[in-house]
């Protein structure tokens, strides 16, 4: 079993288990000197975007889910974890492709997450 | 490969609101990728609110919270922050900037946002031989001086400050929470005399003077008395004062020396013209209150708002005619609780202004209206300033007012919204706080959101401060004409189910409902609401017991890892000490845990308990482990703790044995869901030591063995004192009793509804039939509950030894490539 693979565009790195978040939660993973937060929705999507809040650093691993919608648990920006967009709030969260395969690995690819994403300039 | 860095570098002179917010638009329009930014800072701090320092001088906000931009900010958006360095000068030639160690930094444009000084009156004996101030002299400019003034105040009996404006109520107001005498000197004949009249003066004088501030009048300070320190002031009446300290607050200077340094044309400030740009080069720019624009100088935050937009267009290039006209100055603020609005002149200039007036002494209100042509041109308002938003925008768009003057000072019957509101430009600025002006509000309401409440989210108007949101609320109403949507889910419990509190409670009980997705599955068609989760949890649980279904994910982070989430990301650790009561042992283990963890805060808190701020996520099991000590819930909604005065054994006015009482209580309740915190006391006596009065439930002992039940007092953001819900003669009644209460508060208190909410909304004597004469006939049923609540009890820090999830306490988890 591999756990990175490369193509032209991004790298793709196995971070965890799916059991290593609880279902409806985030977890913080350090990967490659990013921080990033993945959730896994109780619908059962799993999805990844950057670990801290564009308004004040805010943890969102640590904020409250529904759907596919977080909040972050210092001011209350909410962001929609399937697109990045912010709900609430000025700017928007980079977003990291996931993969989970048959196995429950979580895969997450690299490079390819557009770093523009997170930047608007209203 | 090499990166060709094409950027051209931008200095910024000066880190306070000027410079940060300046540099803030710059990169709001994409400066960052134009410039490599690079700014002197004179303090070693971030930028802070300087407006605020007044409420961390009286402790009502600490140092932290008025930070706009902490250090890490200016890392996240690459910008070079030189803290305690002060720039030395400027050497156009050579295009450098030099601070005190003679370093040089180049720039292609520089901005200078080096604000102003405490302006130092010339009194005698102000300065020691050194040249530094005379122990006891200070002024009220920084974060410094706050801290050095609050650590002079130790052990003081009085204070003076030394000028009757804006800033020297403010400096007075901080003063006064020190306990200390607090003295008012003030060379003119009324208090703030930049913006009231004498009426208006002399009725702040009152104001203040009920408030315990002693006002001297036309009192100029000659001499400040004492050889090494203050011992008291003498006027040029030769009349003196005794006094421990003394704040200078005489006015302010603007710091332009560095500018007259190197050749720019300065006056009161330095010189700039429409693009904030020095006349004399074109690669320099001032901005705040150090610059001179069209002969003013502002000393306000709104005009340097709009000089840094005005100078962030034009240095990026966005807007390169981008122009400022300067600025009408328009204030509204409260000094120590009195509500102060001015705009424009203070007295009719020219002999066909109008004046509109109305005061009323004895309630100290006062309104003063100058009118030109039709327009506004200057007002006072004092006390009642209901209507100063509306005269306010009157003013800075220079629109017409209504014939009938009696509508500009009172609001009869129904105001004429309309004309306000059609005549508001787009642009205007309604929301301070976020920037959202009326144009987006009324775009919004066009693009199908229909009531206040979708706009603000949308928008997020009126989700700063909140001072906006009656304005908010009318614009949208008069934007929607008739077609306003009530907002249904003002009346749900949470907002994400469309079901009050009596109808949830009642499907969830016919369905069975024990978690909260299942509560989301039958009740809210299948759809999850991120915001609905605690408030379900909650109620859940105080219906359930022992068989609510925990579903984590449906907590806030509090409750998930029992412990209250810091803005770092960090967390704070109260374990319980109930009735506020320790040993040696405890708080050895406490000092241990301390130290061994690095906990960078150790606080006492309110509720006469112990805080360890600061624990990393990660460190929770083991710092609990350590502590052996059971949580204190001092994170949840929910029962909090018991504080208690010293009681019966040792004081000799104790009427009740408080302590005995308190730990009871603790023992009883800790942990208890509920719809808003709960903070509980017990006195014993009427002294009310530990202020069981003002408590959300609280038992005082009075003669004859017998305990007063006191429920809704609050003490926090409101204030209010408790009612007496009835008189008990037993320790086992005051259980009864308050348990009662405190169940039919769980399951009728709406989600985040304190208790004083609660009992206002139900009436005291409503509640008092319920709870003490069971008029409803459920008090056997609510006992029955409660006790079943208690013995569900179990202490959530256990979990230091069983995790309840995956990964519960990480605070990252490092994957490796």
């Amino acid at each position: 079993m591999t756990d990175t693979a490369m193509t032209d565009t991004a790298m793709e790195l196995r971070v965890a288990r799916l059991d290593a978040i609880p279902p409806g939660e985030g977890r913080t993973f350090g990967v490659l000197g990013e921080k990033l937060a993945i959730f896994r929705t109780r619908e059962g999507r799993v999805l990844a975007v950057q670990a801290e809040c564009p308004h004040r650093g805010g943890p969102l691993a640590d904020g409250l889910v529904g759907g596919t919608t977080v909040i972050c648990p210092l001011h209350g920006w909410k962001f929609d974890l399937s697109t990045g967009d912010a709900i609430m709030g000025d700017c928007g969260l980079r977003k990291y492709p996931v993969r989970v395969d048959t196995e429950g690995h979580i895969f997450i690819s690299f490079e390819d997450a557009a770093p523009g994403a997170a930047a608007t300039s209203d | 490969m090499s990166v060709q860095n094409t950027k051209q570098k931008l200095v910024v002179i000066g880190n306070g609101m000027a410079g940060a917010r300046t540099v803030e638009e710059i990169l709001s329009r994409g400066g960052g990728e134009q410039y490599d930014i690079t700014m002197f800072g004179e303090e070693p701090y971030g930028n802070y609110n300087r407006i605020m320092l007044s409420s961390v001088l009286e402790g009502s906000s600490q140092a932290d919270d008025i930070y706009l931009n902490p250090l890490d900010w200016y890392e996240r958006n690459n910008v070079t922050l030189h803290t305690g360095k002060r720039a030395a000068g400027i050497l156009r030639r050579a295009k450098q900037v030099f601070d005190e160690d003679g370093k040089a930094e180049t720039y292609d444009k520089l901005i200078i946002a080096t604000g102003s000084r405490a302006f130092i009156p010339a009194i005698e004996g102000v300065k020691m031989l050194g040249g530094g101030f005379k122990p006891g002299v200070f002024v009220f400019r920084t974060l410094d001086d706050c801290r050095w003034i609050s650590e002079y105040t130790a052990g003081k009996k009085s204070a003076a400050v030394i000028g009757g404006g804006l800033l020297g109520l403010e400096a007075a107001r901080g003063l006064q929470k020190f306990g200390l005498d607090v003295h008012i000197v003030h060379r003119g004949s009324h208090l703030m005399g930049m913006q009231l009249d004498p009426g208006a003066g002399a009725i702040l004088k009152t104001d203040m003077e009920k408030l315990g501030v002693r006002v001297h009048l036309k009192k100029d300070t000659r001499t400040i008395l004492g050889e090494d320190r203050v011992l008291g002031l003498r006027f040029s009446d030769d009349t003196t004062l005794e006094c421990d300290m003394i704040v200078l607050s005489a006015g302010i200077t603007p710091n332009w020396e560095i500018a007259a340094g190197c050749g720019l044309t300065t006056q009161r400030g330095i010189v700039v013209d429409d693009q904030m740009r020095s006349p004399d080069d074109r690669d320099i720019y001032a901005v705040g209150e150090c610059a001179e624009h069209r002969g003013e100088v502002y000393g306000l935050v709104a005009p340097l708002w709009e000089q840094a937009k005005v100078l962030a267009d034009h240095i990026t290039g966005r807007n390169p005619k981008a122009a400022y006209h300067g600025s009408k100055v328009a204030t509204k603020l409260k000094v120590m609780g009195v509500e102060v609005a001015s705009m424009g002149i203070i007295e009719p200039e020219q002999p066909e202004d109008e004046v509109v007036q109305f005061s009323e002494p004895k309630k100290g209100t006062y309104k003063k209206l100058i009118i030109r042509e039709g327009r506004l041109v200057g007002a006072i308002l004092l006390g009642d300033i209901g209507k100063a938003p509306y005269l306010m925008q009157a003013f800075d768009r220079n629109t017409p007012l209504p014939e009938e003057r009696l509508r500009l000072l009172f609001d009869i019957g129904d105001p004429p919204k309309q004309i306000t509101f059609t005549e508001m430009s787009a642009d205007t600025q309604v929301c301070n706080c976020n920037g959202v002006s009326k144009g987006a509000i009324v775009a919004c309401v066009n693009a199908g959101k229909r009531s206040p409440k979708a706009v603000m989210d949308s928008t997020r108007a009126g989700m700063g401060c909140g001072s906006c949101k009656s304005m908010v609320k009318d614009i949208v109403e008069w934007a929607c004409g008739g077609d306003l949507e009530e907002d249904p889910s003002v009346h749900y419990f949470v907002p994400g189910v469309p079901l009050s509190k009596p109808d949830l409670i009642h499907a969830i009980r016919q369905h069975n409902l024990k978690s909260v997705s299942a509560v989301f599955h039958y009740l809210a068609g299948g759809k999850e609401d991120a915001l609905s989760k605690p408030g379900l949890a909650s109620l859940l649980k105080t219906l359930w017991k022992a068989e609510y279904e925990d579903e984590r994910d449906a907590r806030f982070i509090n409750d998930r890892v029992h412990a209250n989430i810091q803005k770092d990301g960090t967390f704070s650790v109260i374990p319980q000490i109930a009735g506020g009561i320790t040993n040696p042992a405890q708080l050895r283990r406490i000092a241990d845990v301390a130290e061994k963890y690095k906990v960078p805060l150790v606080k006492l808190t309110g509720g006469q308990r112990i805080d360890l701020v600061g624990v990393k996520k990660e460190d929770l099991p083991s710092v609990w482990r350590d502590l052996d000590m059971p949580s204190g819930y001092a994170y949840g909604k929910s029962y909090r703790t018991c504080k208690s005065c010293i009681g019966s054994d040792y004081c000799r006015f104790g009427l009740g044995d408080s302590i005995s009482l308190a730990l009871r209580i603790e023992d009883r309740f800790k942990g208890l869901d509920s719809p808003h915190k709960m903070k509980l006391a017990t006195a014993g006596c009427p002294r009310n030591c530990s202020e069981a009065m003002v408590k959300d439930v609280g038992a005082v002992a009075v003669e004859g063995g017998k305990w007063e039940i006191y429920v809704g007092g609050a003490a926090g953001a409101s204030v209010r004192k408790g009612d007496i819900l009835c008189v008990v003669d037993s320790e086992n009644d005051v259980l009864k009793f308050m348990g009662r209460f405190i169940q039919y508060y769980r399951e009728n208190g709406k989600y985040l509804e304190r208790t004083y909410g609660f009992i206002e909304r139900l009436g005291i004597a409503k509640v008092r039939a319920v709870v003490v004469d069971d008029s409803e006939g459920i008090a056997e049923r609510l006992d029955q509950d409660m006790a079943e609540s208690v013995a569900a009890y179990r202490d959530p820090w256990k979990e230091a030894y069983m995790p309840a999830t995956a990964n519960q306490f990480a605070s990252m988890l490092q994957v490796l490539p």
